[in-house]
């Protein structure tokens, strides 16, 4: 049964006819092209699908599409504003806090949300907020590093 | 200077951006592929009607082991997997038949319509039972043993009759997986009409499955092409060609189309090839001043369904007991099983990581006997380069020594060694690892690694490598040797990786062969470019650059690399898996924290060196290092897969149940780069990214027993693990005390 939904996804309106049972994640990678947001394991596991929804992580594989409407939806392509990265991504860059790239959509977006949380979170704090993200490449040292250098 | 600075990956903006596709991302309007799969461990096949799921609306084809006839596997003397099973299922999760519809809904309708008759025969998950079963997986294969190694060096006996202390023991190692995040995918695009195939998957080796598929389609490889995209890690899962890969080519040319096939996590962990279940028992023995006299190791893995890599895990095993100390006599007792399991495969530090835990864990409890220091027992056995190791391994640079001086100062060892509060403890340990192997798995007698260099009117240049960069960065590395030699900016630098229709043939991304191979290819190709810069003249880059090709055009210069014969190890059986061009040396030191009362084990933190002979690019030698030793961690901790008998369900197929060190638990890693300048790796440098990770293991369990006491055996050492261990030391020490 298809519904109507009205969003903003990375600050641009939208309007769509969806399935009820459609995932933001297939929503966003499917209808919208933003295959940025990766899917990483089964459902809820891994992080690697992490957006933003007005403001707040959110899981994109655990979440309908329709319950979207209304609200905010940020993916990782809009951390880059008019061509330029974000402080994050540029740390995540340069300190090689991305080795494969494939949970660093979702562990920018994590990182993001508790930036504008605490935008001075102590390493303690960066652990807190992105333990739901796993990463298999880094050993994490330099994730915590890429978040601290933008933070700075 | 470029090469020795701290670089960002050449790739790295596409992957803070969300622009990097990867397979999954690619081919979102293809038809899709799913996979019927065995639920049986073990049966015969006695039926499979397909007709029904042929006939249904949307279904534009349906293959079953039927279609395919050819074996495969990555060893060119042990081809005995199907892409699809014929007569016979070996493992809960075997691709039994395979589907395209134009939508998932539709290809997971016509799976349930697909009807297959079997007959349940015995099935073997451990190898104990495999090995006295009546019941063969492979009649080829008496007692399912795959293979059997036996190898002697040395006087063994002389060697145990010298020593002042022999000691035995037996360990068991848990199975574990790659668990790279990227889960399994392939799109597979076949233009009926020209007969050709385009495949793009998530490989390490996109030569080795360009050869594949050019041997089950039964196609010319000249109208196939490979594509490597954007790969999500691979830590050797992806170095053989697999199943999927072969299913969505033979899909894709049923149905004249292009298929794509995403597998979930729990297909992508059934998938598995990774490290084998392995019971060890190991005997040392040693002077009282600690040098090694002889080493006796028996080894048995659980291989899994098919061969794949299994006859080279089994024999790395051996040959790495050798060239990371003086090891004057050594014997070798290897068992390789089949059992209905997933097939088992090569996965980082490739057979020599449980093997070296046994070893480095057997010579902590040594030490501690002889009252030798463990630094000390090290340093009496260190190699000194140029060494000739008894099975001809031949090291021609070492900086183990410079390795165990680094973590000892930066931890403090000396004066914390023995003095750490209760629960508290240091443990240590040395690991080493292959530069690439030094004779490939497909030996043609070509170079082991080409790379060309293209240079146009732009004045821009390209490399062209087949190497697949999956992560760690070789694409970066590449190019920073080109614009070194060249003396050019890196942004002048292009480079086109695995691609088979544009970039010269590679053997791939495994046994951590690209920074020396490809590293020496790419040295040599900007050596013949330079030559032709600076042969044209001229006072600027672009000068010379219109010089060069005002006679010949475009040029393109090609450099390669061969492992020398010197190099490549010796003539007995087995003596192909072991020898490298060079090794890279690793030492540790781990701390931990014991909850007594709990069992629960906290890692506070790692102190790691490594010598990678130069570090081309710092930054990513230090992030392969720590990945490295945080990937050995996880297989200490808690890291186990899990098949439930009788028809082996994999119950920890997922991220939960298979937990790996989150953020939260994991510790810091304080790295140390050594730099023994090998005299043949390019501009000295050896590999980085696997010789680390073996030595956590031991580090962890040594630190664990001068905690508490209480020495592992058994990995991995989880804390329902320990805290039995200690509740039964309390309940013998209570009852000695009545």
């Amino acid at each position: 049964m298809a519904r109507h939904l009205s969003l903003t996804v990375n600050g641009r309106a939208r309007e769509d006819a969806v399935e009820h049972n459609l995932l933001l994640i297939d929503y966003l990678r499917s209808h919208r092209g933003l295959t940025g947001t990766k899917r990483g394991c089964d459902g809820g596991e891994c992080g690697a699908c992490t957006v933003l929804i007005d403001g707040e992580p959110r899981l994109a594989c655990l979440t309908l599409a329709a319950n979207c409407d209304g609200r905010a939806v940020e993916t990782i392509e809009s951390q880059n504003q008019h061509g330029t990265l974000s402080a994050l991504q540029r740390a995540f860059h340069e300190k090689l806090g991305t080795q494969c790239g494939f949970c660093t959509p979702g562990m920018i977006m994590a990182a993001a949300a508790l930036l504008r949380r605490n935008p001075r979170p102590s390493e303690a704090e960066i652990r807190e907020g992105l333990g739901g993200n796993l990463c298999r490449c880094t050993g994490y040292v330099k994730i915590i590093e890429a978040v601290r250098e933008a933070a700075r | 200077m470029i090469a020795g600075k701290a670089t960002p990956l050449v790739d790295g903006i596409e992957k803070v951006t969300g622009r990097a596709r990867y397979t999954g991302d690619l081919g979102l309007s293809a038809l899709c592929g799913e996979i019927l799969r065995s639920p049986h461990a073990h049966a015969e096949i006695v039926r499979i009607d397909a007709s029904r799921a042929r006939a249904l609306p949307g279904v534009r084809a349906v293959l079953t082991g039927a279609d395919c006839a050819v074996a495969y596997g990555i060893l060119p003397i042990a081809h005995n997997e199907y892409p699809l099973a014929r007569e016979r299922v070996r493992y809960w999760g075997e691709p039994v038949a395979a589907v395209a519809a134009e939508d998932e809904a539709t290809a997971q309708a016509a799976l349930e319509l697909i009807e297959v008759e079997y007959r349940p025969l015995p099935a073997y998950f451990e190898p104990k039972d495999a090995l006295a079963g009546d019941t063969l997986l492979h009649a080829d294969k008496p007692r399912n043993v795959e293979r059997e190694v036996e190898q002697s060096f040395g006087d063994v006996s002389a060697g145990f009759a010298a020593a002042d202390l022999v000691r035995e023991v037996s360990f068991h190692y848990a199975e574990v997986t790659h668990a790279q995040m990227e889960p399994d995918a392939a799109l597979a695009e076949y233009d009926a009409e020209r007969g050709t195939l385009t495949l793009q998957s998530v490989t390490q080796v996109p030569y080795y499955v360009h050869l594949t598929l050019a041997q089950c389609l039964e196609m010319s490889p000249s109208a196939i092409r490979i594509v490597k995209p954007f790969v999500g890690g691979g830590f050797g899962h992806r170095t053989e060609c697999l199943n999927f890969e072969i299913i969505a080519a033979l899909l894709a040319r049923a149905a004249r189309g292009a298929v794509r096939i995403e597998l979930s996590r729990e297909q992508t962990f059934v998938m598995h090839h990774g490290r084998p279940q392995t019971d060890i028992r190991l005997k040392i023995g040693l002077r009282k001043n600690g040098e090694i006299t002889a080493v006796e190791a028996d080894c048995v893995q659980r291989g899994g369904a098919y061969a794949g890599y299994g006859i080279v895990t089994i024999l790395y095993a051996g040959a790495l007991l050798h060239a990371l100390y003086r090891v004057p006599a050594a014997r070798y007792h290897g068992v390789r099983v089949y059992t209905n399991t997933p097939p088992c495969g090569p996965m980082r530090g490739h057979g020599s990581v449980d093997m070296r835990h046994a070893f480095e864990s057997l010579l902590d409890s040594m030490a501690q006997e002889l009252q030798l220091d463990a630094f000390a027992l090290r340093r009496a056995n260190l190699i000194s380069a140029p060494y000739r190791a008894m099975n001809d391994l031949q090291v021609n640079s070492c900086g183990l020594g410079e390795c165990l001086e680094k973590i000892e100062a930066a931890s403090r060892w000396r004066e914390r060694k023995g003095r750490m509060p209760s629960g508290r403890g240091l443990g240590m340990a040395c690991s080493h690892y292959v530069s690439g192997a030094a004779k490939p798995v497909h030996w043609t007698g070509e170079p082991h690694a080409t790379v060309n260099l293209r240079l146009d009117f732009d004045g821009s240049i390209t490399l062209l490598t087949g190497a697949a960069d999956i992560g760690q960065g070789s694409s970066t590395l590449l190019a920073m040797v080109a614009a070194e030699v060249l003396g050019v900016g890196l942004e002048r630098i292009r480079v086109i990786a695995a691609d088979s229709a544009l970039t010269p043939k590679d053997n791939g991304s495994y046994s951590s062969r690209v920074s020396y191979m490809g590293g020496n290819a790419a040295l040599a190709a900007a050596r013949e470019m330079k030559k032709v810069l600076d042969g044209a003249g001229g006072s600027t880059f672009e000068e010379k650059v219109r010089n060069a090709l005002k006679d010949t055009g475009p040029i393109t210069t090609s450099g390669t690399y061969t492992v020398p014969p010197e190099l490549q190890g010796g003539k007995f059986r087995g003596a192909g898996v072991g020898p490298s061009p060079a090794f890279s040396y690793a030492a540790q030191v781990v701390e931990v924290a014991v909850d007594e009362d709990t069992g629960e084990i906290h890692v506070e933190k790692i102190w790691v060196a490594q010598d990678c002979g130069f570090a081309i690019n710092p930054l990513a030698v230090e992030g392969q290092i720590q990945g490295a030793v945080w990937m050995g961690m996880g297989q200490a901790l808690g890291e186990a897969t899990r098949y439930e008998p009788p028809h082996g369900l994999p119950s920890r197929a997922n991220f939960l149940d298979y937990r790996f060190p989150t953020i939260a638990d994991s510790p810091p890693i304080e790295t140390f780069i050594v730099e023994a300048h090998d005299p043949h790796g390019p501009f000295g440098a050896k590999e980085a990214s696997e010789g680390a990770l073996a030595g956590f293991l031991p580090a962890f369990t040594n630190a664990v027993a001068d905690a508490v006491g209480i020495r592992a055996h058994q990995l991995p050492l989880t804390a329902d693990a320990l805290f039995e261990a200690l509740r039964k030391r309390r309940r013998a020490e209570k009852l000695k005390a009545a």
